[in-house]
C-alpha cells in the first residue's frame, strides 16, 4: 500500500500575524514558517501505518514557492520516504490545490491519501473534500481514529455533537483532526537521512492544471479590536458588575 | 438571484444553524429555497416551510441521505444546485464536510465561514484564526458559501408558509457507509446556542473538577465549554472544545476559567458580548480581551461564585 500525504508551508501556529498597513494581506516577512500542524498529524499517521507493516511507502507533497522544500524535508525527517514538490509562486486556492493533488493521485495511484483537516492560514477546510470529489473517491474528514482492513478504512470523525464512525472504501481521502495522534519530533539522524531522500519537482503546467484563482482578495483588515476591561478585586465585585453594569446575569 | 440553503436537521426538526444560514441568504437577497435531505424527514420539511423568508422547500426523503454522507449529499446538491446563483450551508461539521465537495464538482471555489455579505459576489471571512478579516470577490457563476453561525442574527422559525416540493433524485455513490455515532447527551444548552457559556481549561486539573463549573452553569443556565488543552488531557469530550478548530461561539457572557488565552482559543470566543476571565496568573493573555478579569485561584473563586449566585 502507498500513502500520499501533504505538508503545507504555513506561518507557525505560535506567531501572532499582523495585517499589512496597505491592507493587501498579512505580514509574513521574517516570520517563522512551519508544516501546517494538521499536516504533521497526517504525516505521523501515515508513518505509523507504514511502521505497523500496513503500507510500504509514504509520499509527501507540497505546493507553493521554492521554500516549501523545507516543509517536504521536515516531512521526510519525520519518516516520509519520498517527496513531490509542485513549484508555483501563484496564489493557489483550495480548488487549484485539489486539482494539482488530483494530478498527483493519477500519477502515483495511492491507496490512501491523508491531508490535514485545515490549513491554519486560510482556515478554508476544503482541500481534502475537493480532492475526493475530483478523484471520485470517498472522504472521511476530521478523523480522530483510522482502522484499516480489507480494502476499507473505518474512521471515527469529530463532529459537532460528539463522534461519528463511518467506513469508506479505499482508495479514500482522509483529513486529520487534532486528536488522531501526537506527532513525534524529528531526530538528528533522521534529519540527516532526510537529506538523501529524493524530491521530484513539477510545475502546474507540467501537471496540466489551470490554477487561475477564482477568488480575488480585495482587502485584508485587522478584526475589530477588543479593549481590555477592568480587573475586579473579588468574586463579589465580579457578580455585582455582571448584574448591575453589564446586566448579563 | 436564487439561493439554495441546505438545511441542517436531525430528520425530525430543523437546527438553529439553518435559521442563521437563511439570514445570510436574505442579506444576499433573492428567492430562497431550502433543501431538506434526509430519511423520514417530513417533519423537518414541515418546519422548514415555516421559516420566515423561505420561498420553497425541496425534500429529498430517502435512506441514502439519512446520515448526510458527503458523497451522496454532495451529488444531490450538485444536481439541484446547478440552477441557483448561490448555494449556502452553515459552517458546522456537516456543512464543512459536504459543501467543498459540491463546489469541486461544480468547478467553482467555495468561500468558507462567511462573516459578512458585502454584495452578491463579495464577502468577508476571518483568516489566520480570526487575526485578520479578508474581503473576497468571486468570479464564479455559482457562489458556494459556508456561513459563520455567530455572524448573522437568525430569522424567525415561524411565520413563513413555503410550498413543499418532493425531489426524487436518489444518488447513492456506494463509497461509504455510516456505522454509528456517539452523540453527547446534553443536560445543558448547546454551546453554539447558549446565551451564557462557562469554559474550563488546563487549570481545572482534571475532569472531576468540572463539577465546579457545572454547579455555576446550573445556576446561570449556561453551557459548558473547554479549551483544547482540557480536551486533549481527557478532562472532557471533544465536542466541548471552543476555538479555531473547535466551536465558534458568541454568547452574551463567556466566562473563561483556568484558560490562558491562546490565539486559537480566542478565535472561537472573542466575539462574545461580555468576557470574564478567572485566572491565577495576572499576566495571562486572556485578560487582554476580558471585560472583567479576576486574578484568583479558581478552586477558591468558583465555590464563592456558586454561593453568591444563590
Ligand atoms: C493548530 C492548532 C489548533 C488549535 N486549536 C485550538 C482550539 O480550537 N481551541 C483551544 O482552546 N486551543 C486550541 N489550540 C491550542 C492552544 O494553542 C493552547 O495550547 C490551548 O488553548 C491552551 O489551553 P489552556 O488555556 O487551557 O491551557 P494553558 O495554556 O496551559 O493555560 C492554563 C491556564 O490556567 C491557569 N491556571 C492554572 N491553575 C489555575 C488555578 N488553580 N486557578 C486559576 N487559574 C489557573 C494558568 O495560569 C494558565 O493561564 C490549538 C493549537 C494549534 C497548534
Ligand atoms: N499548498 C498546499 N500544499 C500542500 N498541501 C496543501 C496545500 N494547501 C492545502 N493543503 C492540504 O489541504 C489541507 C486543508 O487545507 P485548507 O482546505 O486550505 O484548509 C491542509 O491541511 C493540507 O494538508
Amino acid at each position: 500500500m502507498k500513502i500520499l500525504v501533504t505538508a503545507k508551508r504555513v506561518v507557525d501556529a505560535n506567531v501572532n500575524v499582523r495585517v499589512l498597513s496597505d491592507n493587501s494581506g498579512v505580514d509574513i516577512n521574517n516570520v517563522k514558517m512551519a508544516v501546517n500542524p494538521f499536516d504533521e498529524i497526517a504525516i505521523e499517521e501515515a508513518v505509523r501505518i507504514r511502521e505497523a507493516g500496513n503500507a510500504e511507502e509514504v509520499v509527501v507533497a507540497s505546493i507553493g514557492p521554492t521554500q516549501c522544500k523545507e516543509q517536504i524535508r521536515t516531512a521526510l525527517a519525520l519518516g516520509a520516504d519520498r517527496g513531490i514538490f509542485v513549484e508555483t509562486d501563484a496564489d493557489i486556492q483550495p480548488l487549484a490545490v485539489a486539482k494539482l493533488l488530483k494530478a498527483l493521485v493519477d500519477k502515483e495511484n495511492p491507496d490512501l491519501i491523508i491531508l490535514g483537516k485545515q490549513a491554519i492560514d486560510g482556515d478554508n477546510i476544503q482541500t481534502g473534500q475537493m480532492l475526493a470529489a475530483l478523484a471520485g473517491l470517498p472522504q472521511a474528514t476530521f478523523a480522530s481514529e483510522i482502522l484499516l482492513a480489507d480494502g476499507e478504512a473505518t474512521v471515527t470523525r469529530e463532529i459537532d455533537g460528539g463522534m461519528e464512525t463511518i467506513t469508506v472504501k479505499t482508495p479514500a481521502v482522509i483529513t486529520a483532526d487534532l486528536r488522531l495522534n501526537e506527532p513525534r519530533y524529528a531526530s538528528l539522524p533522521n534529519i540527516m537521512k532526510a537529506k538523501k531522500k529524493s524530491i521530484d519537482t513539477y510545475t502546474p503546467e507540467e501537471l496540466g492544471v489551470d490554477v487561475t484563482p477564482r477568488l480575488t482578495t480585495l482587502k485584508v483588515e485587522p478584526p475589530s479590536d477588543r479593549q481590555a476591561g477592568v480587573i475586579v478585586a473579588d468574586v463579589e465585585e465580579l457578580v455585582d458588575k455582571l448584574k448591575n453594569e453589564a446586566k448579563v446575569i | 438571484m436564487s439561493i439554495l440553503v441546505i438545511a441542517e436537521h436531525n430528520n425530525e426538526s430543523i437546527k438553529a444553524a439553518t435559521l442563521v444560514t437563511v439570514a445570510a441568504a436574505q442579506e444576499i437577497g433573492g428567492d430562497i429555497s431550502v433543501l431538506v435531505a434526509g430519511a423520514n424527514c417530513g417533519a423537518a420539511a414541515e418546519e422548514a416551510a415555516k421559516i420566515d423568508g423561505v420561498t420553497k422547500v425541496l425534500v429529498a426523503d430517502n435512506a441514502v441521505y439519512e446520515h448526510q454522507l458527503a458523497e451522496n449529499l454532495a451529488a444531490l446538491v450538485v444536481e439541484i444546485g446547478k440552477d441557483y446563483s448561490h448555494i449556502l450551508a452553515c459552517t458546522t461539521t456537516t456543512g464543512k464536510n459536504f459543501l467543498p465537495r459540491v463546489a469541486a464538482l461544480l468547478d467553482v471555489a467555495q468561500i468558507s465561514d462567511v462573516s459578512g455579505v458585502i454584495s452578491q459576489d463579495t464577502f468577508q471571512r476571518p483568516i489566520y484564526a480570526g487575526n485578520a478579516v479578508a474581503t473576497v470577490q468571486s468570479s464564479d457563476p455559482i457562489k458556494v458559501l459556508t456561513i459563520r453561525g455567530t455572524a448573522f442574527d437568525s430569522v424567525a422559525a415561524e411565520g413563513g408558509s413555503a410550498a413543499i416540493e418532493a425531489i426524487d433524485v436518489v444518488t447513492d455513490a456506494g463509497l461509504s457507509r455510516w456505522e454509528r455515532a456517539e452523540i453527547a447527551k446534553l443536560e445543558r444548552p448547546e454551546l453554539t446556542a447558549a446565551n451564557i457559556i462557562i469554559s474550563g481549561g488546563r487549570g481545572m486539573q482534571n475532569g472531576e473538577n468540572f463539577a465546579l463549573l457545572e454547579a455555576v452553569a446550573d445556576k446561570l443556565g449556561a453551557a459548558i465549554g473547554a479549551s483544547r488543552a482540557a480536551v486533549d488531557a481527557g478532562f472532557v469530550p471533544n465536542d466541548m472544545q471552543v476555538g479555531q478548530t473547535g466551536k465558534i461561539v458568541a454568547p452574551d457572557l463567556y466566562i473563561a476559567v483556568g484558560i490562558s488565552g491562546a490565539i486559537q482559543h480566542l478565535a472561537g470566543m472573542k466575539d462574545s458580548k461580555v468576557i470574564v476571565a478567572i485566572n491565577k496568573d495576572a499576566d495571562a493573555p486572556i485578560f487582554q480581551i476580558s471585560d472583567y478579569g479576576l486574578v484568583a485561584d479558581l478552586f477558591k473563586a468558583l465555590p464563592e461564585l456558586d454561593e453568591l449566585l444563590d
